[in-house]
């Protein structure tokens, strides 16, 4: 066990763990920021992503010792950010959730999209989502969303 | 030569006969001079071509074949499948934003996690690929030549002794279950060694 310093949505939380556990089971357990949801446990479903210094991260394949000193911002931090909370708002407006259990991943993948490309292509859609899967099928509303945020962020 | 007689007269006598030897030698080594430099110079190819093979070997090793691909993605495992969730190369060869390589890949390997990493992760460009369009390894003689367009003998070189992604072919990490990644089939310091010769050889391709 070791005692890490992370910085979490702003805050600067210290932590005693086994340093080789991945940064979601830290996240979830220790801190109980449960809205990064847990999937494949392999990278291949996007449902526990969040963002390391700006950059989507799968939080299920970093071990927190590799955290160091980058922001980590969780679905519960995204709306301080101006994009996050456009982002949020296109959801509800176009009323993309099915089940809901992708969409915190799908969010933080969104979000770190439209901080480097305010209008995505739907090449650029398809490309920077292809990696967070729904099996609800909402990637219509998805991409309709992505662009509505696009649109109010130009 | 037998010497029985006074010192000095079998020291004249021992220094005309080398004389001779050594007259005799250079007559004859002349001719045989310019075929010991052809044969000494074929000898040098061969033994750059020989130590070209060896570092062709790694280089299409899974290791390194995996991301000096000719498609747009990655592939991953000593099969060479397909990189998992649809990662593909990306404008500057490191993904795309929101599914860069850095969304898994840190800068070293994440053991518990298994998934591998190393400073600067990214693919090659396809510039460098070592594949062809079906996923074969270019041969030999291609990808040699294809090497020489890039960078000349020290550079690659250097590329060899001291580039990360290199480096971390030869530390791979582990799997998600725990077992050691192959490793390329030779040791990072014979690698560096037989690029070293092929270098010092001129740099000869199949």
């Amino acid at each position: 066990m070791t005692t890490i310093h992370i910085l979490v949505n702003g805050e600067r939380k210290t932590i005693t763990v086994d340093p080789s556990t991945p940064l979601l089971w830290v996240l979830r357990e220790e801190l109980k920021l449960t809205g990064t949801k847990y999937g494949c446990g392999i990278g291949a479903c996007g449902a526990c992503t969040v963002h390391l210094d700006g950059a989507g991260t799968r939080s299920c394949l970093v071990p927190v010792s590799l955290v160091g000193d980058r922001k980590i911002v969780t679905i519960e931090g995204v709306a301080s950010d101006p994009i996050g909370r456009v982002v949020q708002n296109a959801w509800v407006d176009n009323d993309v959730v099915q089940c809901g259990y992708c969409q915190s991943g799908q969010i933080m993948s969104v979000v770190a999209l439209l901080k480097s490309n305010r209008k995505p292509t739907n090449a650029n859609i398809e490309e920077s989502m292809g990696g967070n899967l729904c099996r609800c099928g909402t990637y219509v509303r998805i991409r309709e969303a992505i662009k509505s945020a696009a649109e109010r962020l130009a | 030569m037998v010497c029985d007689g006074l010192a000095i007269a079998c020291v004249k006598r021992m220094l005309a006969f080398f004389v001779i030897v050594i007259v005799l030698a250079g007559d004859a080594g002349g001719p045989a001079s310019s075929q010991q430099v052809n044969a000494a110079a074929a000898s040098h190819r061969t033994n750059g071509l020989g130590a070209w093979q060896k570092v062709y070997s790694v280089m299409v090793s899974p290791r390194c074949l995996n991301c000096h691909t000719a498609t747009n993605y990655p592939q991953q495992g000593d099969d060479r499948h397909r990189h998992i969730a649809n990662v593909i190369r990306g404008p500057r060869d490191k993904g795309v934003v929101a599914l860069s390589c850095s969304t898994c890949h840190q800068s070293p390997n994440a053991d518990s996690t298994g998934v591998p990493g190393a400073h600067n992760w990214h693919l090659a460009p396809l510039s460098m690929k070592w594949q062809d369009a079906n996923d074969r390894p270019l041969s030999s003689a291609e990808v040699c030549r294809s090497v020489l367009r890039l960078l000349d003998g020290p550079h690659l070189l250097k590329h060899h002794e001291e580039e990360p992604l290199v480096l971390w072919a030869f530390s791979p990490g582990r799997h998600p279950d725990g077992t050691t990644r192959t490793l390329p089939p030779l040791t990072h310091e014979e690698f560096v060694e037989a690029t070293r010769q092929w270098v010092e050889a001129g740099t000869p391709c199949p």
